[in-house]
């Protein structure tokens, strides 16, 4: 199975090669899709992890001992609905079409499986609704 | 057989109007006739919710003690005209403060709408009659005297599709436009745009009530850039942005709802207008016109890359499908105006007319024949 996750690196664990240890250790194939990662500071990594589910657990616990947060994507990116005019700005800017706007309702759907974080969305909303938490130096 | 305007509205104040909007004519249309239609329904609504640039708002502040004239006024630090009078304004929604440049004009409009308090501070050289020199305050709509919305340009008809041939992103009007044609914008409704409908503005002239913002509004002259002379196609519609429409209505009684104030990214501020006009289905002619599909509607492709050159043409039902092809290349479109809001306000004036509370106003004065642009020359003196 494959899924899509931000980890969030922790201050004292952005020195270590903890991604090289997914992979050695856990035998996870990881696709990196985002890294913001500088040693000293926190960091983000969006990555999409290809194993078998026994394993992907174990990679999971394995960071989460590391002192890394590991979230869905969908639970670091939003955009506040209430306040969206369907206006479809974000879907033409959104190359990897996380954000679609079609027919017949012409609604904004938001699949976050396919978003990678490019933050595209963050400056093509007119109305500035998309919030990104994804490591602290660019979040809006 | 011809209606009259008297004859439509005596079915819209008996109840017995029948109202479609023009994306349900579009689809009675596949089975009936032009004729059958004209005898059918008595009007259709249009709508659009997009990005009008050239709207604003004319208020007047009331007059102080002492008074002041003022020449020099801001409104939440905006600087907006200072040239009406003593105490008059116009708020355009464009104004902004380059130090904050994501809030603008547009934004102070739709707060003025939703009721929140605004700073008034204005200054002025003092005079004999007008001895104050600076005011500072709080308004609301609700203790100002007039609070106005006036376009001077909206509702283009048919605007250009956006694209970018470029190696590297443009931030514009029309969107964040992707390098390499990975993307094409475009914000006009389709079949259900008000000037698509009545291309010729048979119906639409000075005068004529429509929707604006949530409450009625009127046509109050041609829009500005109104060219009437561009190429148009087998079914009578332009190709490319043609006519626009100036309009008015009193902002206090306006919805947020229908009204926003927007920021595009390095480009500034604008606003979201949202209109509806009715169309008269007097006879077989404006039945016709009404029955236009977004299939038969083509507009022209332009690379905002590169000097705004002309790439193609497609049309509204390849732009609605998600894909265009424009010279052998295959570019993901969407939308850059919204067409869920656009049903919306067709809906709800289709029920104003339904419900006998809006009547349809005959033009009295149609709009100008024969325009086209000029562009600006620059001359050394």
């Amino acid at each position: 199975m494959t899924k899509k996750v931000i980890l969030t690196f922790p201050v004292d664990a952005t020195d270590r090669p903890l991604t090289y240890d997914l992979i050695r250790i856990y035998d996870v194939k990881v696709n990196i899709l985002k890294a913001e990662i500088q040693p000293g500071k926190t960091g983000s990594l969006l990555i999409e992890m290809d194993a078998d589910p026994l394993r992907i657990e174990q990679a999971i616990a394995f960071l989460n001992d590391n002192g890394v947060t590991v979230s869905p994507v969908s639970s670091k990116i939003s955009y506040d609905e209430s306040r969206c005019i369907n206006c479809g700005n974000c879907a033409s800017a959104c190359f990897s079409h996380a954000l679609t706007i079609e027919a017949p309702d012409w609604k904004l759907q938001f699949n976050p499986e396919k978003c990678i974080a490019c933050k595209l969305c963050l400056k093509a909303c007119p109305l500035k609704l998309f919030k990104i938490e994804f490591s602290n130096s660019e979040s809006y | 057989m011809a209606k009259t305007y008297a004859e439509i509205n005596d079915k819209i104040k008996k109840g017995t109007a029948v109202v479609l909007t023009a994306e349900e004519v579009s689809e009675v249309a596949k089975t009936l006739s032009p004729k059958e239609i004209a005898e059918k329904v008595d009007v259709v609504t249009t709508a659009t919710f997009g990005a009008m640039c050239s709207s604003g708002a004319f208020l007047n502040f009331g007059h102080a003690n002492p008074p002041i004239r003022m020449e020099k006024i801001e409104l939440n630090g905006i600087r907006v005209s200072g040239g009406l009078a003593a105490v008059d304004t116009y708020v355009g929604a464009t104004d902004c403060n380059p130090e904050n440049p994501s809030y603008g004009g547009a934004h102070i409009i739709e707060d003025l709408i939703a009721g929140k308090e605004i700073t008034l501070e204005a200054w002025g050289k003092g005079t004999d009659c007008y001895p104050r020199k600076h005011i500072k305050t709080i308004i609301t709509k609700d203790t100002i005297n007039e609070a106005i919305l006036y376009n001077p340009r909206n509702a283009y008809q048919n605007y250009n599709v956006a694209t970018n041939s470029t190696d590297k992103i443009k931030y514009t009007y029309m969107g964040t436009l992707l390098p390499k044609l990975r993307n094409a914008s475009y914000s006009t409704a389709g079949e259900l745009s008000p000037l698509l409908n009545d291309p010729e503005c048979r119906t639409i002239g000075l005068g004529t009530r429509i929707f604006l913002c949530g409450t009625e509004g009127y046509v109050t002259w041609n829009g500005t850039q109104f060219h009437s002379t561009k190429e148009i196609n087998e079914y009578g519609i332009p190709t490319s942005n043609a006519r626009t429409i100036a309009v008015i209505g009193d902002l206090k009684n306006m919805s947020t709802e229908f009204l926003r104030g927007v920021y595009y990214e390095k480009y500034g501020v604008s606003m979201f207008v949202g209109i509806g006009i009715p169309i008269p289905i007097l006879d077989e002619d404006l039945a016709r016109r009404v029955s236009i599909r977004n299939e038969q509607i083509e507009t022209t492709v332009v690379d905002y890359g590169d000097g705004n050159k002309i790439l193609g043409k497609t049309n509204y039902a390849a732009l609605q499908s998600g894909e265009i092809e424009v010279n052998g290349h295959k570019i993901k479109t969407a939308p850059v105006a919204s067409l869920s809001k656009a049903r919306q306000i067709a809906e709800i004036l289709k029920s104003w007319i339904q419900n006998g509370n809006f009547l349809l106003t005959e033009p009295v004065r149609p709009m100008p024949t024969g325009t086209s642009l000029k562009g600006l020359q620059e001359i050394e003196k």
